[in-house]
């Protein structure tokens, strides 16, 4: 099992959702964060303060997913997520050691399978 | 005739709460956007205040109330040249001036809503500056110049139903189709970010309302009263029947649908306001609820992005209360000053179509020409990148929820030490 970790834009979101879903990963976690990768500075300016906007705005998103999963979650991530502009963000691919889902107690291999999908 | 000072008082306060109705606009329309548009959407009701405010004091009075021709002003007020504090009727005329101005002004950012969210801001103030200035001030030459022909063939618009709100919508419809939809427009879910900024700006519209209507009447008099009243009925009638529509339709009261509601209510009442009973006040607005309502639902459904549905409220709430009028306006209630069908009077629902379909047709052309000449200047649209981004940030570099993480203050050479 994995967990994959991705940095995006925010605005990306709604693309990046739509080809997980059309890969059929499904079960993830979002929130979102403040981050600051290579992209070029904002400035803003109100009234006479004028300000350097160092972190940008990000969504993380985290999902479990079971080996073969990881592939086509990343690409899913990748083709939904990129611009081509520096800012586009990153996925870490993370090992993980445990799962348990709180409802059945399942672990592990059954408990990163969504409902309803026979492991495999 | 001489100045009154009761009407010149009305006019005053009646000037300042139409002002007041383009901020409130701002607000109504900011609610509906995303959060990352609100300041540009904002601005686009704000910026009118100035640019088209000056360019009707500079030019546009004299072209929509000069006395050149049938069909336009002419020069003789350019500058405010001639616009002095002697009588226009029992104001002075200089307050005559504002009073109009402010009309200008929000009547030219009523069309932003078609356009929210993906136009430029600096083609969208040339575009609504010119537009207020070949097409406005003429249109309300028409109606309420000395001499205009609309007048002269004895259309009914008692605020401004067609020259404000059926004008403003055509320019929204070409607005809409020419700059074309939101990249996201029937891809993703664009969901209001503060339905409460909403309701503000439906409650202060409302509030300023009372101004356009009844300051219309030009003085503290019968006709005022009537037009007071008449601007309190009609919206709770369309707000009644589009909260039962909603009602029936999903089984919920929505809140945007009560701000809509009352919008659509002011705009069918706007041109019959001085002319028709409090009790045809009601019926116009709970009749014209219905076409409103389901032209909403149905644009929604086209590829027509008129973002913030300028032309389901205005255009076919517009053209309701002009129809309206033509119906229901009474000899007994306007002092003679109009009569419709229910007096008799067939040819006047005649009248105010041929007023509706000229405006139309006017102010459809006239918009395709100008936002023709304003794309050949300049790209009206953003990049797809900015537009994802956000136009707050790309054409204001400012964000309207800022949390100020991760800000760093520069200090610019004069500061430093």
């Amino acid at each position: 099992m994995k967990l994959v970790v991705a940095i995006i834009r925010p605005e990306r979101l709604n693309d990046v959702l739509e080809e997980l879903f059309h890969a059929e990963v499904k079960g993830l976690t979002i929130s979102r964060v403040q981050g600051h990768g290579g992209e070029l500075e904002r400035v803003e300016t109100y009234r006479g303060t004028t300000v350097k906007m160092e972190l940008s705005e990000k969504v993380r998103i985290e999902i479990g997913v079971s080996d073969h999963f990881v592939d086509p979650t990343v690409k899913a991530i990748i083709d939904g997520a990129r611009t081509g502009e520096v800012g586009d963000g990153k996925i870490f691919v993370l090992p993980v050691e445990q799962v348990y889902r709180i409802r059945t107690g399942e672990t592990d291999r059954a408990a990163v399978t969504p409902v309803g999908v026979p492991p495999g | 005739m001489a100045l009154n000072a009761s009407d010149t008082a009305w006019l005053f306060v009646a000037t300042a709460l139409v002002l007041m109705m383009t901020p409130a606009l701002g607000f109504f329309y900011g609610g509906m956007v995303r959060s990352k548009n609100t300041l540009n959407t904002l601005m686009m009701s704000f910026s009118a205040l100035g640019f088209v405010g000056l360019a009707w004091a500079l030019f546009g009075y004299s072209v929509a109330f000069g006395r050149a021709s049938q069909w336009c002003g002419g020069g003789e007020y350019f500058f405010l040249r001639g616009v002095t504090l002697d009588a226009q009727g029992t104001i002075p005329h200089l307050l005559f001036f504002a009073y109009q101005g402010t009309f200008a002004v929000i009547t030219a950012a009523l069309i932003s809503g078609a356009i929210v969210e993906r136009m430029r801001f600096g083609p969208y103030i040339v575009f609504i500056t010119l537009w207020s200035l070949f097409v406005y001030a003429p249109v309300a030459h028409w109606v309420w110049g000395a001499g205009g022909f609309l007048a002269k063939l004895g259309a009914l618009d008692f605020a401004g139903g067609t020259v404000v709100h059926i004008n403003a919508a055509a320019a929204a419809l070409v607005c809409a189709l020419l700059v074309g939809p939101r990249k996201d427009y029937a891809r993703q879910a664009m969901l209001p970010q503060n339905v409460p900024f909403t309701l503000l700006g439906a409650g202060l519209l409302w509030l300023g309302w009372f101004g356009f209507n009844a300051g219309s009447a030009l003085g503290a008099n019968r006709a005022a009263a009537l037009a007071f009243v008449n601007t309190m009925l009609a919206p709770m009638a369309t707000l009644v029947f589009w909260t039962i529509l909603d009602l029936m339709r999903t089984r919920k009261a929505t809140a945007i649908g009560a701000a809509t509601g009352i919008v659509v209510g002011l705009v069918a009442i706007t041109p019959a306001a001085g002319f028709v009973s409090p009790m045809s006040a009601i019926v116009i607005g709970a009749i014209a609820a219905f076409p409103s309502y389901f032209a909403l639902l149905y644009r929604a459904g086209t590829r027509l992005d008129d973002s913030l549905d300028v032309v389901a409220a205005h255009g076919v709430g517009g053209v309701a209360g002009a129809l309206l009028t033509g119906v229901l306006a009474s000899k007994g209630w306007s002092g003679g000053a109009g009569s419709g069908l229910i007096d008799g009077n067939v040819r006047q629902l005649g009248v105010q179509a041929i007023a509706i379909v000229v405006t139309l047709l006017y102010s459809t052309l006239m918009t395709v020409a100008i936002v023709k000449l304003t794309g050949a200047l300049t790209p009206l649209r953003m990049t797809a990148r900015e537009e994802g981004l956000g136009l707050d940030v790309s054409q204001h570099g400012e964000e309207a929820y800022s949390r100020g993480e991760g800000a760093i203050l520069l200090l610019d050479g004069r500061r430093s030490e």
